[in-house]
């Protein structure tokens, strides 16, 4: 088994009307055993900002430390949070900087920029980047992500339509992999508040 | 065939480790302590290469009493565990430590808390936590018998049974466990389950 999939993970980012979701599983695994079943793989980076890390878990975890770390001493510096596009492109040097000894995670990137449009991109473990218009998945379950996305995806949902085909598509493609699932979890986020939700799925 | 597992209960967590000290085919004593104090209310449990454990579980505990020096109050479980688990990432693509630990403890206005910590820097907070090949038995005992606030005598009773499971059903299975606990009073031996007693040395 490859080390992308040694704790096992699903990440998927969709674009709707003026809002944006983001969803994970909730599986944390060491090869085919379960070791917990609320591990959280979304973080927050500012209030319209979200960054979901799936590949080995200590590598996300770490990343995530030194993406904080960063965008605070942005914050400090700019007395502002950082656009969702600046941001990527510090996640995509700071992963190309290690590019003889990679973090082994891949990034999804959710955010609302200026004029609260939203903005969704992932990158490889190298820092390519790669932007979407519509969705972005990421993880060991991507291939049935990227089928049931394509299938069920419109442009310009509204949040509750965008909160009900995220679900659908994570919770389907999960249960096509063994190494993640377990449950869900959505972020929904809207210029004005934030929705986070947990779904219920095949538990196993 | 190291075992290492715990779990958190109502106002304790305890941790239970084998106490072989083997290599290759030989066992060198089988009263060797792998679940370490690291201070009044803190537990360190740690399974792995036998060196290292002991080098790295010393220089946490050493860090962590430095820190109640220094500053005049001790770490929370939480700060240690990040601590724990920053050494070891930093660790990670230099010289990494094959130790694997499960860091329980109990602060004042939080409970107890168990924290799960791969070798490969990977932190989890949970409610049961295993290691080793004895997790494949541990784990699914404690999944089936495991509830939240279980008191003391239900938490030894399924100690206990995970114990029996291992003992049992593990090929090379370790004979003889040390249980520790946490709670308000602070960390303590509890009990050992032996079925081989040391030989003493006799006189020249």
């Amino acid at each position: 088994m490859s080390i992308f999939e040694y704790n096992g993970s699903a990440l998927v980012a969709m674009v709707g009307k003026n809002c944006f979701a983001i969803a994970s599983d909730r599986r944390l695994g060491v090869n085919l055993q379960t070791v917990a079943t609320d591990f959280q793989r979304i973080f927050k980076i500012h209030d319209k900002l979200y960054i979901g890390l799936s590949g080995l878990a200590t590598d996300a975890q770490t990343m995530y430390q030194r993406l904080v770390f960063r965008h605070k001493l942005y914050q400090l510096r700019e007395e502002r949070d950082m656009k969702p596009q600046t941001f990527a492109s510090l996640v995509s040097a700071l992963l190309y900087e290690k590019r003889f000894g990679p973090y082994f995670c891949q990034p999804v990137i959710a955010g609302l920029g200026d004029d609260d449009v939203p903005f969704i991109c992932t990158m490889d473990c190298l820092g390519a980047k790669e932007l979407a218009k519509d969705f972005v998945v990421s993880g060991t379950a991507s291939e049935s992500l990227y089928g049931a996305c394509e299938s069920m995806y419109k442009p310009n949902m509204e949040s509750e339509e965008l909160f009900e085909t995220i679900s659908q598509a994570l919770l389907s493609s999960v249960d096509r992999d063994c190494l993640s699932g377990w449950g869900g979890h959505v972020l929904l986020v809207t210029p004005t508040e934030v929705q986070e939700r947990t779904l219920k799925g095949r538990m196993d | 065939m190291e075992c290492v597992f715990g779990l958190v209960g109502d106002g304790f967590a305890l941790v239970a480790a084998d106490t072989s000290a083997v290599h290759s085919i030989l066992v060198h004593k089988s009263n060797e302590d792998k679940v370490m104090i690291l201070d009044s209310h803190k537990l360190l449990g740690a399974s792995g290469e036998a060196g290292d454990r002991v080098q790295f579980t010393e220089y946490i505990q050493k860090n962590v009493h430095l820190y109640e020096f220094r500053n005049g109050i001790p770490l929370t479980t939480a700060a240690t565990a990040n601590f724990t688990r920053g050494e070891l990432a930093l660790a990670l693509r230099k010289n990494p430590y094959s130790v694997n630990i499960l860091l329980a403890g109990y602060d004042k206005n939080i409970g107890p808390s168990l924290y799960y910590i791969d070798y490969i820097a990977t932190l989890h907070k949970v409610d049961k936590g295993a290691f080793g090949y004895g997790s494949y038995f541990s784990l699914s005992m404690m999944d089936r018998h495991y509830k939240s606030g279980m008191s003391l005598e239900e938490a030894i009773d399924l100690v206990d049974k995970c114990i029996i499971e291992i003992r049992s059903r593990l090929v090379v299975a370790p004979p003889n466990f040390v249980i520790k606990i946490v709670d308000k009073d602070g960390a303590r031996e509890y009990a050992w389950r032996e079925s081989i007693k040391d030989a003493g040395v006799s006189a020249a």
